[in-house]
């Protein structure tokens, strides 16, 4: 029987910075500049333009050097995360531990002290390493070409849509305004389009958990320009009808996308050009071993078949070849323009090209095995818990791939508590409160665990151990489950004020704003 | 920052004992003395005081929290005492309770003042309890009833306890659920007839499967506006629409600054009302062809036509063409039906397979569902 570590987190109840400044305290006071050098040089402000100029210093707080480090410290003291234990609760999220060594490459010079107004004469490492990292993708998806620019899964999302639509109105189809996605798909996959313009239409689920073929027929027209589905969808199971949706959304004129956010059990196993994808995206952050970083520094890899390369954003990365240099292509006059400033994230790019070197294409294959393996093992172990019960488990396999969505109702009819109060007593045991759902909730009490390739077997007995305890203590002592978490940086919140924009802002200044005080 | 210590929350409960005994005797429903009296003679026991019970004990926890009124004897103040609740007796009763009992009872409770009305029952139950106490006080069922299309119930007894608990808890949001009721003799003969009576306000997170999510109610006001402002300003046009019943459509007429009779059907042509609350008749006069029909699903089961607005009969929607009935429903309340189909049951088979299958939902500005209709 596995042994629950006791466990208690820091609890600083620390204030933002902006509520700990001390008008006129300094972190570094640099030294004043020398009479002689300020009669030479003048003004150094006084060399910006007028309208580049400040009227007023901006409101940065005022503190002093170990005020500030305490307050990372802190706050690094109430993070839980992969690096700290065990992180298979964030399912959808693919958290996997992603090698230091590859953190000494980005830290280097080399890639550190880049600009990217260089002249591409001297950027040729950076752009190599994009350039053959392209290649590699397009080898694992079956794709012809690849943006780098996108940042995140979510914009490449959008990137596609953008190109569905040139794509439609260089056909001169421009009726085309629906996009087609599954109530299990990313959100992302309706919500890009129709940040897009795009009318999006969803699919739900059939009883097995994805959609009917006959609800895909039903759903395309002649105003439809795509279908973005997300395979397997976040409850693990194949869609294994996924060539025929493709041929049907094809057969009503519509372009396909792949979203392959949920691609960490596929490596080298299905490639979504095979199945007739004319467009997808990897989110490197996840399947390919790049920390997720608080959404910092994420890329959405966008790829797109031959016929669609015209339509990605500038500039690309081309080779010449006749010289074998690598030059940064802006003369692109059918692209759908620019995502983002410059060249998106090359440092992500980096990291994800150095683990793919380090693993080969037996390695990532095997990362895919592992996944599923950890993954399904762990679903038996979580299965045997009274009150959990894998969804759709009527008429399915009782194989999964990567994730799965489990659901706690018969938890919740025994108890009256729900996943929630599950998820966050999971906190008083030292690992992240897990993801239920994305919106809207189909499955009851939902719970996605996806145990990536890095967790070790004695990691998945623990995770399993901490919600049977859980789920005993929701019979034996619900109290304690209810009014959890108790050993957590906060303890329980009422959720309701989060409802009331006036309790709560994005900013500091507009908290200040909202509050007369800015 | 810490709320003000509050008094302890008063939370008032009416059980209705004999609800729910009809349904495993194959009554159809309870509401009738006699039809008590026989379902007992077969055996049938009380289901309703067992069920309070069960979500009383997820109450208990809160012990000193909260001041508990309950109904007479087994009406309530048996089920609080079995669990160890020391309840203020509200009102009295006679040797048989009645639904006149339940409405004396929950008007008390609502007297009283009461945070939030607890009572154990069916559609029949929550009926009575719409009529003691309209939107005066908060209240959710405990499921304990043979039929149960109001939106009004906890997903099962022990969720009612914990969203009852957490209601009382916090800051006490709440939304509005449907009030349904089918006539249980026209039920016995096979004929379905189901009347919408009204909104009770609920607790925000009480809708079926959603358990212990906090949905917020403004959140959900919020995507029924703007799926009203859509649905008004971009699908319908400046033709005649005929509106159904309940607060998405009602959504649709408020974006015209119109009032919708939220029980009945109201008709609008050219951004203006030409019949309120109408009935099968008016509505006949008024459908042509291209008439366009907004209809939203209505209570707990995910009817969309044939229950609360049997007005919108199937002479009425031949009239305007099935390709013209326009459902509209937001994504949460879709969501709630948990992959259950929507249902349609006009009293016309050959209508009703015309309407079946899989059709679109509007949820919002830009957004459809694709979902399943059956008969």
């Amino acid at each position: 029987m596995t042994r629950l570590r006791p466990f208690h987190q820091a609890s600083w109840n620390e204030p933002i910075l902006h509520e700990q400044t001390s008008p006129g305290e300094r972190g570094l006071l640099p030294p004043t500049v020398e009479p002689e050098i300020a009669a030479l040089a003048g003004d150094a402000s006084s060399a910006l333009p007028g309208e580049l100029r400040r009227s007023a210093p901006p409101g940065l707080p005022e503190l002093s050097q170990p005020q500030v480090l305490r307050h990372y410290l802190r706050l690094s003291q109430e993070t839980l995360g992969n690096d700290v234990n065990i992180h298979l609760g964030l399912g959808t999220c693919t958290m996997k531990y992603s090698p230091k060594v590859n953190e000494e490459l980005i830290r280097s010079h080399k890639v550190a002290d880049l600009h990217p107004l260089q002249d591409d004469e001297t950027l040729q490492g950076i752009l190599e390493a994009m350039w053959r990292f392209e290649r590699t993708l397009c080898e694992v998806s079956g794709m012809e070409r690849f943006t780098f620019q996108p940042g995140g899964g979510s914009q490449a999302v959008y990137a596609n849509a953008l190109m569905m639509r040139a794509y439609h109105a260089a056909r001169g189809e421009s009726q085309r305004d629906e996009i087609l996605t599954t109530i299990f798909s990313h959100p992302c996959d309706g919500a890009g389009p129709a940040t897009a313009g795009f009318k999006v239409v969803t699919v739900y689920a059939g009883e097995r958990g994805y959609p009917d073929v006959d609800a895909i027929r039903a759903a395309v027209s002649e105003r439809t320009a795509g279908l973005m589905i997300t395979n397997p969808e976040d409850t693990g199971i194949f869609n294994p009808h996924i060539d025929e949706i493709v041929e049907i959304v094809h057969d009503a004129g519509g372009l396909c996308h792949y979203d392959q956010a949920n691609a960490n059990g596929l490596f080298g196993i299905t490639r979504a050009r095979d199945a007739g994808f004319d467009l997808c995206q990897f989110n490197l952050h996840k399947t390919f071993s790049s920390p997720h970083c608080s959404m910092g520094m994420p890329v959405g890899a966008s790829g797109v078949t031959g016929e669609l390369a015209r339509f990605l954003p500038a500039p690309m990365v081309e080779r010449d070849g006749a010289s074998g240099r690598f030059y940064l292509d802006y003369d692109r006059p059918d692209s759908v323009g620019k995502l983002r400033a410059f060249h998106g994230v090359p440092a992500t790019v980096v990291r994800s090209y150095a683990w793919v070197l380090a693993l080969g294409g037996e390695g990532l294959r095997e990362v895919a095995e592992v996944a599923v393996l950890n993954n399904n093992y762990l679903a038996k172990k979580v299965a045997e818990i009274p009150g959990i019960e894998i969804s759709f488990a009527e008429g399915n396999s009782d194989r999964r791939l990567e994730q799965i969505r489990y659901s706690l109702e018969r938890l919740q009819q025994e108890t009256g508590l729900s996943t929630l109060d599950v998820a966050r007593r999971t906190v008083d045991f030292g690992v992240s409160q897990y993801f239920p759902s994305h919106e809207p909730w189909i499955v009851a009490e939902p719970m996605t665990l996806e145990p990536a390739e890095t967790v070790s077997r004695a990691d998945l007995d623990t995770y399993a151990a901490i919600l049977a305890r859980v789920a005993k203590e929701a019979r034996e002592e619900p109290e304690l489950v209810r009014s959890s978490p108790h050993r957590s940086t906060v303890h329980y919140m009422d959720p309701e004020p989060h409802n009331d924009p006036e309790r709560w802002a994005l900013t500091w200044r507009a908290w200040q704003r909202k509050h007369g005080e800015g | 920052m810490p709320e003000a210590e509050r008094a302890a929350r008063r939370v008032g409960l009416v059980v209705n004992p004999v609800a729910g005994v009809g349904g495993r005797a194959a009554l159809k429903g309870s509401d009738d003395p006699v039809l008590v009296a026989l379902a007992r003679e077969r055996g049938a026991e009380q289901v309703s005081p067992g069920r309070a019970e069960q979500a009383l004990e997820v109450l208990a926890s809160d012990g000193d929290g909260l001041e508990l009124l309950a109904a007479p004897g087994e009406m309530g103040e048996r089920e609080a005492r079995a669990r160890g609740f020391d309840p203020v007796v509200v009102g009295t009763i006679g040797e048989a309770t009645t639904a006149a009992d339940t409405r004396a009872a929950a008007a008390a409770m609502a007297d009283a003042g009461v945070d939030l009305l607890l009572f154990a029952g069916g559609d029949g139950t929550a009926v009575d309890v719409l009529r003691a106490i309209g939107d005066r006080v908060p209240a959710l069922g405990i499921p304990a009833g043979v039929k149960m299309h109001s939106a009004v119930f906890a997903v099962n007894p022990r969720g009612a306890g914990e969203v009852a608990l957490r209601f009382l808890r916090g800051n006490g949001a709440v939304g509005e659920g449907e009030v349904m009721d089918v006539d249980e003799a026209a039920l016995r003969e096979g004929v379905v007839s189901a009347r919408l009576h009204g909104y009770l306000r609920v607790p925000a997170s009480a809708s079926r499967v959603q358990g212990g999510k906090a949905r917020s109610a403004p959140s959900e006001r919020a995507a029924q506006e703007a799926l009203g402002r859509y649905v008004a300003g971009e699908v319908l046009g400046d033709g005649l629409y005929l509106v159904g019943p309940g607060t998405t459509t009602r959504a649709v007429l408020a974006a015209l600054g119109l009032e919708k009779t939220l029980l009945g059907i109201d008709a609008v042509r050219g951004g203006r009302l030409v019949a309120i609350d109408a009935d099968e008749r008016t509505l006949l006069d008024l459908a042509g062809p291209g008439t366009k029909v907004v209809v939203t699903p209505v209570g707990g089961q995910g009817f969309v036509l044939g229950r609360g607005n049997q007005q919108l009969s199937a002479r009425v929607l031949r009239r305007c063409g099935p390709a013209n009935v326009v459902v509209v429903a937001t994504e949460a309340k879709l969501a709630a039906l948990g992959g259950r189909p929507l249902l349609v049951d006009t009293g016309d088979p050959e209508l009703d397979a015309e309407l079946s299958g899989f059709r679109r939902v509007i949820t919002g500005p830009g957004r459809e569902v694709v979902y399943r209709v059956s008969s």
